[in-house]
């Protein structure tokens, strides 16, 4: 178990390490010079010098990056070229509203897909079926920002052409502030994350559960004398869990790196809203320290997924 | 009164080529204590039966009446169905594995069974479940009730699928297939176990089987289902040992322990029939070989016998005699002119290494020390559980894995040194056959391109030339050529075994290796497959490695056999020595094991 986990962590560390590697070579080969953007257009050529030398841009790539990955083990991943502010700082700011984006609408479309799924499943064909399978065609056909547009329309637009405020438009109130307020401004970009995502998860779970169901031990768990409810849920449900983390570790991860589309949408200042606006002002050590922090957060999943798949499957306890 | 009692059983399941007709008039009755018999081959209906006594077929059109313990089964409301289910009448299926659920312990898993119909606490229930697991042989069952199923062997997980049925006393337990799945050794002793059960709890046992064999030593009725009609049902003595179906009489013909080796079985022609129309006639008259005219046309009548048998036929009188089980010869076959051996296998050793540095997992060693000769023109049976390491034999010697240590020459040639060059050209002389007939053939291509891939493969024929070959292939093994542009899924198990020989012969090859060719056949088809075998062997004077876990099978094909245990050859002699007088006391389990014929002599 611990030289299992010890082999996982030591690959995780690698694999940010081609990544570290992948996005700072990237930058350097891409067009564009940083110097010269810092100092505008205006600048003599003597002060862009001396900016690049600041920066230490003039030194050879090898040197840059190895410089780089020391400060970025170090938990310092630079200054954004922008504003001279921290790039931890910046992310840092900016995690609370993706933290608070990912938390609800993970639970959310948990919460509606796996019903969805199940009930789909249990009567293959049935109208039941027919309303769920429905649901996943239009939930992964609409695009997020369709979709945000859609509800921001109805929700807040309409209710204040007629003159009261049912949703506020967008932005990020603070949760220890007012845990209402906060709920009650995240509620829009929640829905929107989780409609679509929940149409996948009800899709994974109407097709594991199908697989499931037609298992010999459902039959045995039928023979045995349980209730239909036991059958599905204890017996059904349980196995399906695997194939759930799965799934669930990677999209986690993935909000967490930044759900872009529904950043932007309402107006949150999140990770995503801040990889887009380092991305417009070509301001590398955010963009990095964003590509870093996504990452990092996969890699991290996927261990907790690891890890839980022990705890759940008897069979890779053994083998480990 | 009849425990279970069937009246005029119809099943119907829609599905999406139309309603299959799983049972026809189906009537039969079980006392308590007894031991009932339900035989036939694959989509005879039979295991359609047990779900429908249990209530687990939704979607099924079922009329007629199942009797149990004085109320209508087909009458009684999902709860209360549920509520019959596992107290009273409880059920065990096919495979072990599959059936019990690889998240649980056993422990739970049982215990799950009684909390649900009995109102007792926790401790009281696993109290229970240990006392079951111990009732059923499990060793040190406080122990292994926190075990998971993958911990278990086949045998044992059968053993706690049994305490499982058992733990609530049921009045009737239907056991679907419940040996087919393990190996011949373990079998007999869950028959055993079986019958201990119910001789000890008054359990009635409904046991469903393709097997005659097995219901020879325990049942004491048998009914006799094929295509979803009772062909025949009666005392286990009677149906076994004087039929009166010739369905009855076919199946006993066709299995390779009545006849003496070497000689040609008697299948039963054709194949079963699809389940989608209701013939006007007797369902087998197509494939009767004492089929009349009126067979086809109208349903034959139910005749009662002496015997206390009835079976539905339009013949008056019982079906001739099957053979008995003739005298086994000696030297049934001329001995072969010593000749270089095409297979010398000297002291093999073969393994998988340990998992890396980072794992704890040691290295496995699956075959350990093999030595072996196959003469030209003949066959060399080789026979032992699963896990015994005879696929993997199998896999070195075809050099699909290269060899740990050890010396293999085909036809003089050691296959250690070879290039990928002389490898193909050495493919030309191995060919295998596998077991499972769905599984090795591409589903998505056509048989004339199954069958003409050896030569196109090794430039051998193209175009016109090729197409003739593979028709002149399908017809040598017995299949239409006519059918060359059809898919697999479109032929029967039995077909698509012979699409895999086709295969094999088609670069004229000294050595064809069968691992387990008809294991995943029905008996009277495993026996048109056997003949076939036999005949292309007699006919281009192949020679055979014929590996099976089925000792009758490997008896009635091979001229000498191997029997294999935990990688090792324990005996090797000629097959009939081995068969009369084996001398290692595994190979006299095993024979012990796998010979329920011999037991109906008494009865007969």
């Amino acid at each position: 178990m611990i030289s299992f986990l010890a082999s996982r962590l030591a690959f995780a560390g690698l694999v940010l390490l081609v990544l570290s590697a992948f996005v700072f070579f990237l930058f350097f080969v891409a067009p564009g010079d940083p110097a010269r953007l810092l100092t505008g257009e205006k600048a003599t050529e003597a002060q862009v010098a001396q900016v690049r030398a600041n920066l230490g841009l003039d030194r050879p790539i090898h040197e840059q990056y190895l410089s780089f990955l020391g400060r970025t083990v170090q938990g310092d991943l630079g200054f954004s070229y922008r504003n001279q502010q921290p790039v931890t700082k910046l992310i840092a700011n900016r995690m609370p509203a993706t933290i608070s984006l990912g938390i609800g609408a993970v639970l959310m479309w948990l919460a509606l897909g796996i019903p969805i799924g199940i009930m789909s499943a249990r009567h293959p064909g049935s109208w039941r079926d027919r309303m769920g399978q429905g649901f996943i065609l239009v939930g992964v056909s609409f695009p997020t920002f369709v979709l945000g547009m859609a509800l921001l329309y109805l929700l807040y637009f309409m209710p204040r052409q007629a003159g009261f405020t049912l949703f506020p438009a967008g932005g990020y109130k603070p949760f220890l502030a007012d845990p209402l307020i906060w709920a009650w401004h995240m509620f829009l970009p929640w829905v929107t994350l989780a409609l679509t995502t929940a149409a996948i998860y009800a899709r994974l779970t109407r097709g594991e559960m199908l697989a499931v169901m037609g298992e010999d031990y459902i039959r045995t768990a039928r023979a045995k004398g349980l209730s239909e409810r036991k059958v599905v849920l204890k017996h059904g449900f349980r196995s399906i869990l695997t194939p759930l983390t799965t799934q669930l570790g990677a999209d986690i991860a993935a909000v967490l790196g930044g759900a872009i589309v529904t950043e932007q949408v309402f107006g949150l200042q999140g990770i995503g809203s801040l990889a887009v606006q380092a991305v417009g002002n070509q301001d590398r050590p955010i963009i990095i320290g964003v590509v870093l922090l996504a990452g990092f957060f996969i890699v991290v999943a996927n261990i907790i997924v690891d890890l839980l798949y022990v705890l759940l499957d008897p069979r890779v306890r053994g083998a480990h | 009164m009849a425990t279970l009692e069937a009246r005029n059983l119809n099943i119907a399941i829609p599905t999406g080529d139309g309603l299959v007709h799983a049972a026809q008039n189906v009537s039969f009755s079980v006392e308590a204590g007894e031991l009932f018999g339900i035989a036939g081959e694959s989509g005879s209906g039979k295991s359609v039966l047990a779900q429908a006594i249990l209530g687990l077929l939704p979607t099924a059109e079922i009329s007629g009446e199942i009797w149990f313990e004085g109320r209508d089964l087909l009458t009684l409301g999902s709860r209360d169905l549920q509520k019959l289910r596992g107290a009273h009448i409880a059920m065990i299926s096919q495979d072990p594995l599959s059936c019990l659920h690889p998240y649980y312990t056993i422990g739970s898993q049982i215990s799950e069974a009684i909390l649900t119909h009995k109102h007792i606490g926790k401790t009281a229930a696993k109290r229970e479940t240990i006392e079951v697991l111990a009732k059923v042989g499990i060793t040190e069952p406080a122990e292994r009730f926190s075990h998971y199923p993958h911990q278990f062997s086949g045998g044992m997980r059968q053993r706690v699928m049994i305490a499982m049925a058992v733990a609530l006393n049921p009045a009737l337990l239907i056991a679907d297939e419940p040996t087919t799945a393990l190996d011949v050794t373990v079998q007999a002793q869950i028959v055993e176990l079986l019958d201990t059960m119910r001789r000890e709890l008054g359990t009635a046992v409904v046991m469903i089987t393709h097997d005659l064999g097995l219901l020879a030593s325990v049942a004491d009725h048998v009914m006799v289902m094929y295509a979803g009609n009772r062909m025949e049902i009666g005392r286990r003595s009677a149906v076994l040992a004087a039929p009166a179906h010739p369905y009855t009489a076919g199946l006993l013909a066709s299995s390779p322990s009545n006849h003496a080796p070497g000689t040609p079985l008697t299948p039963i022609a054709g194949q079963p029939p699809s389940l989608l129309v209701r013939p006007g006639g007797c369902a087998f008259a197509p494939r009767c070989a004492q089929v009349m005219p009126i067979c086809s046309l109208e349903r034959p009548p139910e005749r009662a016998f002496a015997d206390g048998s009835h079976s539905i036929c339009w013949r008056e009188s019982k079906a001739p005699a099957p053979m008995a089980p003739v005298a086994r010869q000696t030297g049934t076959r001329a001995p072969v002119e010593a000749g270089a051996p095409i297979v010398t296998v000297r002291d093999l050793h073969f393994g998988y290494p340990s998992g890396g540095p980072f794992s704890k997992r040691p290295g496995v060693e699956i075959l350990k020390g093999i030595s072996l000769t196959l003469a030209r023109g003949r066959t060399l049976g080789i026979v032992g559980e699963s896990g015994c390491g005879k696929s993997t034999l199998a896999r070195v010697i075809a050099g699909l894995v290269p060899a740990s240590s050890g010396a293999i020459e085909i036809a003089g040639q050691n296959i250690a040194g070879l290039d990928a060059a002389q490898w193909h050209s050495l493919r030309k002389t191995v060919q295998l056959v596998f077991q499972d007939p769905f599984g090795s053939l591409n589903p998505r291509r056509r048989v004339g391109s199954i069958i003409g891939d050896p030569f196109r493969i090794h430039g051998v024929a193209s175009g016109a030339e090729r197409h003739q070959r593979v028709r002149d292939l399908m017809a040598t093994v017995g299949l239409n050529p006519e059918h060359y542009n059809r898919f697999p899924s479109e032929f029967s198990g039995g077909q698509r075994q012979r699409i895999g020989i086709a295969r094999a012969l088609a670069l004229n090859p000294s050595l064809i290796i069968y691992d387990e060719p008809v294991s995943a056949l029905d008996v009277s088809i495993q026996a048109q497959v056997l003949n076939l075998i036999r005949a292309l062997q007699e006919k281009l004077g192949l020679s055979y490695l014929f590996i099976s876990h089925d000792l009758a099978v490997v008896r009635h094909v091979s001229d000498e056999i191997a029997v294999m245990k935990e990688g090792r050859i324990v005996e090797m002699g000629d097959a009939d020595q081995i068969y009369t007088s084996p001398q290692h006391p595994y190979t006299k389990s095993l024979l012990a094991a796998s010979n329920p014929l011999p037991r109906l002599k008494g009865a007969s």
